[in-house]
């Protein structure tokens, strides 16, 4: 019952919200995200499922309820946790309660209105990670995306309003390509269930029966590409990224933290879910392909970042960039290689949330974003700065933090993968956009917070409040803490990885 | 365990617990003629909508009506008859007048003829719920004129405003012919069978020589069907008389007398005219049933996304609704029809909530004098917020986005259509759902992102109506609450509709 507790009081909070005032709306909406925080730290310390949760795997927290009957078909609540879905729900309910709090200071008209806004967000994100039946799986993450559209819409930037329907109509689209190819692939199992384990295990029994006018392969994979396209959308993978810098750029900065840190989630989350567990064979026949899509996302996301001068846009290309690691690892069918996708997930959520935030904090006192109107910004906001600095080197791949855990992890898996043939120049390709990432974020740093200070837009420059500063730290702790201590979750991401099909089980603790 | 002590008849007793009410209203202005004495009228009302919802709803929960419960009730020698389907529609019939009655009484404030007008409102609600119950072909006529012609004058209620008088007078000409289009039909399946009682009807059907004749006469009653559910091609008096009407009126017409409209159809197709042995016969109604469901959504999606007005804007996607809810009768041909027929009923279930809600907010707006246009409604929801945020669920709902009840109905009829073999009738169906988010976005664009202009701006919102508030919000709930409750009503739904095929 922890999960459903967890998106009733998250839910019921966001209406709590929505009713008040605006003057103390933040602060109430803080305390009540420090709810689910709080839930999500207990669910963590009494985990104890193991295996993969759609390979019948023991499930933490597992609840099933049965809902509607029709005829035959049963659509059922069925929610409970793995070792892939427990550090999400960690990571949401972390990241939501940091960037309402850094919202204080930006959002300034209509807070109880985005504060409800994003505590309704939050609801459907725990409701995507645990849900386990397709139906209401997808309730959840459609109701994600309705607050994100009016966030956007409402307390965005100059063109926020393109922005916004941009985002809606994108992610929709995605969504119909997706349900169509799921769908035609449970209509085709002899299973009278949206059940997702009960699909997954369906399919890797070879219980698929193709209609008349097809065979079994070829709906497996148009199944396949109707799902990794409606997922793409989401991750987002080069070519369909466009949506994202105008999104990231017009979003206010705690919208960005959680678009970036958990939103992009939702989409490589589904792929290693649907596509990479439920069609395993299909994706190992073209791993190479993916893999390609991949390795571009990499290097494109990477250059494209590199040719910005607006700071958000940066942090926001190399979010592309660092998706198609995820993409990589997933593809490579090695324990490190899906590992560390998805300790890269939760890795890749916290330093592009800091990262969004330290922006947010440069831009809240300076007014502008714009790389070439600042510069010398670390002797008036030396605290910020350093925090800014710890959060790129974390990108980069400093030793001892998450980002080099992960991706350490994903070059590993990737590297000595089985499945992938030519696996070592995909990876050695995959390797050079971090000479990129370390180039563009060097290069931005150097002009920005060093040397004599300047500033175009004549705005007065002093340190940040310490409600904008204290959410920043504690961003930077959690990437030192998983980078120094990555099994605080990697234990239980190998646990449920290894359970995938075809995934090729590590060789023991000799890494 | 009181119930079997009860006569037969007490099965129809919403149907005459809401005529009652009508002539208490009568009897109630003709001691009290002051028609200003809105507290009593509209309480009179409310009072006893709600005392037929709630017998309605003891009903259906008492089993009545139910094969393996209490069992069907008929009446008068097959004339009526109340079993599940019925009482399910009851159900929204009775629900969407309570909303309507409520409502109506902040927006006939400063109106003459309020005792007439509610009064016509049950006598309306009272002809849908006999048309729900209506097992022969002379009592779907008689109680299809009586939902009609108290339709035409609530249209007309606003004597003094020109849109509304041409409404009212459109509607009836339509109307007026659409009724002899139907009467016509049940006159050749008359001539045909000998018999007027659905049952007997289908029976009498089997082996005759006179195809071409009993062809005309379903097609005919089809088109007798159309124009009370708002479909194509006899759809064309919906925008002007929903743009015309007093919006609590469009709003009561567009939920709950196209159920009205759909459960005659459903009965009478399904008893009267069985699609095997008519298609044994070589008369395809399903065909032609498809065709028009297809072209009802396609043409009702398409005319909303090109209006400028919020009204006309639902009255189109409610010809769109139309469609939808007739792939409940296109797809009855297929294995499991129970399914897709009991979706259809479940999808007007959830429309009557959703679509009452969105013209009662119209309702609101006209009560404020905001203006009829998208620009009008700029800005809204930092003057109004519950009411746009209720409004904003009806949107996202009638375009079939989780998490509502619109989704769940949209997605089980849908599923249900692929399910009995017809995924193209899903497909054309799912293509205009994702089309019409384009139209339903817009209010919601228009309510929270845009900024208002400056006249716009001056339009005082100073006072909160509470009647039609209390509307919306219920409406609201209900939408939002029909999703974790489908599971059940979808069972009642399912064996209703089951309890209709053969």
């Amino acid at each position: 019952m922890l999960i459903e507790t967890l998106i009733a009081v998250t839910f019921v909070g966001s209406l709590v919200t929505f009713a008040a005032p605006n003057r103390w709306a933040g602060e109430l909406a803080f305390g009540i995200s420090a709810l689910p925080f709080v839930g999500g730290l207990v669910m963590y310390s009494q985990f104890d499922g193991s295996g993969n949760a759609l390979m019948g795997g023991e499930l933490a927290f597992e609840q099933s309820a049965e809902w509607i009957t029709l005829g035959a078909y049963s659509l059922n609540w069925h929610t409970g946790l793995d070792g892939i879905s427990m550090p999400l729900v960690v990571l949401t309910t972390v990241l939501t309660t940091l960037a309402i709090a850094s919202a204080w200071t930006p959002i300034d008209e209509r807070q109880s209105q985005f504060y409800g806004l994003v505590l309704f967000m939050e609801a459907g994100l725990l409701g995507v990670f645990a849900a386990l039946d397709f139906f209401v799986w997808f309730v959840f993450w459609e109701a994600v995306l309705v607050p994100l559209y009016l966030l956007i819409g409402i307390w965005g930037g100059p063109r926020r309003k393109y922005a916004a329907i941009k985002v809606f109509v994108y992610t929709n689209v995605a969504s119909l390509a997706m349900f169509i190819g799921f769908v035609a692939l449970v209509f085709n199992l002899p299973i009278e269930t949206f059940d997702l384990p009960t699909v997954a295990q369906a399919l890797a029994n070879d219980r698929l029966q193709a209609p008349g006018w097809t065979s079994v392969s070829a709906l497996k994979t148009g199944a396949f590409v109707a799902m990794f396209a409606g997922f793409a959308v989401k991750v987002p993978v080069v070519p369909f990224h466009t949506w994202l810098p105008d999104a990231h750029v017009e979003a206010p900065t705690p919208v960005s933290v959680l678009l970036a840190g958990v939103l992009l989630k939702m989409g490589t989350y589904a792929l290693l879910r649907f596509n990479f567990t439920m069609l395993a064979d299909v994706a190992t026949q073209y791993a190479e392909v993916i893999a390609v899509f991949a390795v571009v996302s990499v290097i494109y996301g990477a250059l494209l970042a590199l040719a910005q001068q607006d700071l958000k846009r940066i942090v926001a290309y190399s979010s592309v960039s660092s998706m198609g690691y995820v993409i990589l690892g997933l593809v490579a069918y090695t324990t490190y290689g899906v590992g560390g996708a998805t300790f890269q997930m939760i890795s890749h959520g916290l330093i592009s949330g800091l990262m969004f935030m330290a922006v947010g904090v440069i831009y809240n006192t300076t007014h502008t974003r714009m790389v070439t109107d600042m510069s010398g910004l670390a002797d008036r906001m030396p605290v910020t700065v350093g925090i800014l600095i710890g959060g790129a080197f974390g990108y980069m791949g400093l030793p001892l933090m998450s980002g080099f855990a992960a991706e350490f992890f994903v070059f590993l898996g990737a590297f000595r993968s089985g499945t992938l043939s030519g696996a070592p120049v995909f990876t050695a390709v995959a390797m050079f956009g971090i000479v990129i990432v370390a180039g563009y974020l060097l290069f931005a740093m150097q002009r920005t917070l060093f040397g004599p200070f300047r500033l175009d837009t004549d705005y007065e420059v002093g340190p940040a409040p310490l409600h904008d500063v204290a959410p920043l730290f504690a961003l930077l702790l959690l990437v030192i803490a998983l980078g120094v201590a990555p099994d605080l979750f990697f234990d239980m991401i190998r646990d449920a990885v290894n359970q995938m099909p075809l995934v090729e089980a590590d060789l023991g603790g000799g890494y | 365990m009181a119930l079997y002590e009860l006569p037969e008849w007490a099965g129809l007793a919403p149907a005459v617990i809401l005529a009652a009410t009508s002539l208490v209203l009568l009897l109630v202005d003709s001691i009290d003629p002051d028609s200003s004495n809105r507290p009593a009228l509209a309480g009179t009302a409310t009072t006893g909508a709600l005392l037929s919802l709630a017998v309605t709803g003891w009903f259906l929960v008492a089993g009545v009506g139910d094969p393996d419960g209490r069992g069907v009730i008929s009446l008068f020698g097959g004339q009526l008859v109340v079993d599940q389907t019925s009482l399910l529609f009851t159900f929204i019939f009775a629900s969407v007048t309570t909303m309507v009655t409520v409502a109506s009484y902040d927006y006939l404030r400063g109106h003459a003829y309020q005792a007439e007008y509610y009064s016509l409102i049950m006598l309306a609600a009272t002809g849908m719920a006999t048309m729900a119950s209506s097992a022969s072909l002379a009592t779907v006529f008689v109680s299809f004129e009586l939902l009609s012609l108290s339709s035409y004058a609530l249209v007309a209620y606003l004597k003094d405003n020109r849109g509304s008088v041409e409404a009212g007078l459109k509607y009836f000409l339509i109307g007026a012919l659409s009724s002899a289009v139907l009467v016509y039909g049940i006159s050749l399946v008359y001539a045909v069978t000998g018999s007027l009682r659905l049952a007997a009807v289908a029976e009498a059907a089997a082996g005759t020589e006179l195809v071409g004749v009993l062809g005309l006469g379903v097609l005919m009653v089809l088109g007798g069907f159309a124009f009370k559910t708002a479909s194509v091609p006899f759809h064309f008096w919906a925008p002007e008389a929903y743009e015309g009407a007093p919006a609590p009126i469009s709003g009561f017409l567009s939920s709950a007398s196209k159920a009205a409209g759909f459960v005659v159809a459903f009965r009478v197709f399904t008893v009267a005219f069985p699609v095997e042995q008519f298609l044994d016969l070589g008369v395809d109604w399903v065909f032609a049933v498809q065709i028009l469901a297809v072209v009802t959504m396609t043409l009702g999606n398409f005319a909303a996304a090109t209006q400028n007005e919020v009204k006309r804007m639902l009255a189109y996607s409610s010809v769109g609704h139309a469609g939808y809810a007739l792939i409940g009768l296109a797809a009855i041909s297929g294995p499991n029809s129970d399914l897709v027929l009991g979706a259809g009923m479940m999808h007007l279930l959830v429309y009557g909530f959703m679509n009452t809600g969105a013209f009662l907010f119209i309702a609101l707006a006209e009560y404020w004098d905001v203006g009829r246009t998208f620009e009008d409604y700029y800005g809204l929801a930092s003057r109004a917020p519950v009411a746009s945020l209720a409004m904003t669920v009806f949107m996202l709902s009638l375009a079939g986005l989780p998490p509502f009840g619109g989704f769940a109905s949209k997605y089980i009829l849908f599923m249900g259509a692929v399910n009995a073999g017809f995924w193209w009738l899903a497909a054309v169906g799912a293509v205009n759902s994702a089309l019409s988010l384009y139209y339903y976005s817009r209010v919601v664009k228009a309510l929270w992102i845009e900024e208002p202009s400056d006249d716009v701006a001056k339009v005082g919102i100073t006072e909160q109506p509470i009647g039609i508030y209390a509307a919306i919000v219920f409406a609201a709930v209900v939408t939002v609450a029909l999703l974790p409750a489908f599971g059940p009503v979808t069972e009642t739904a399912v064996s209703a509709a089951g309890a209709l095929l053969p």
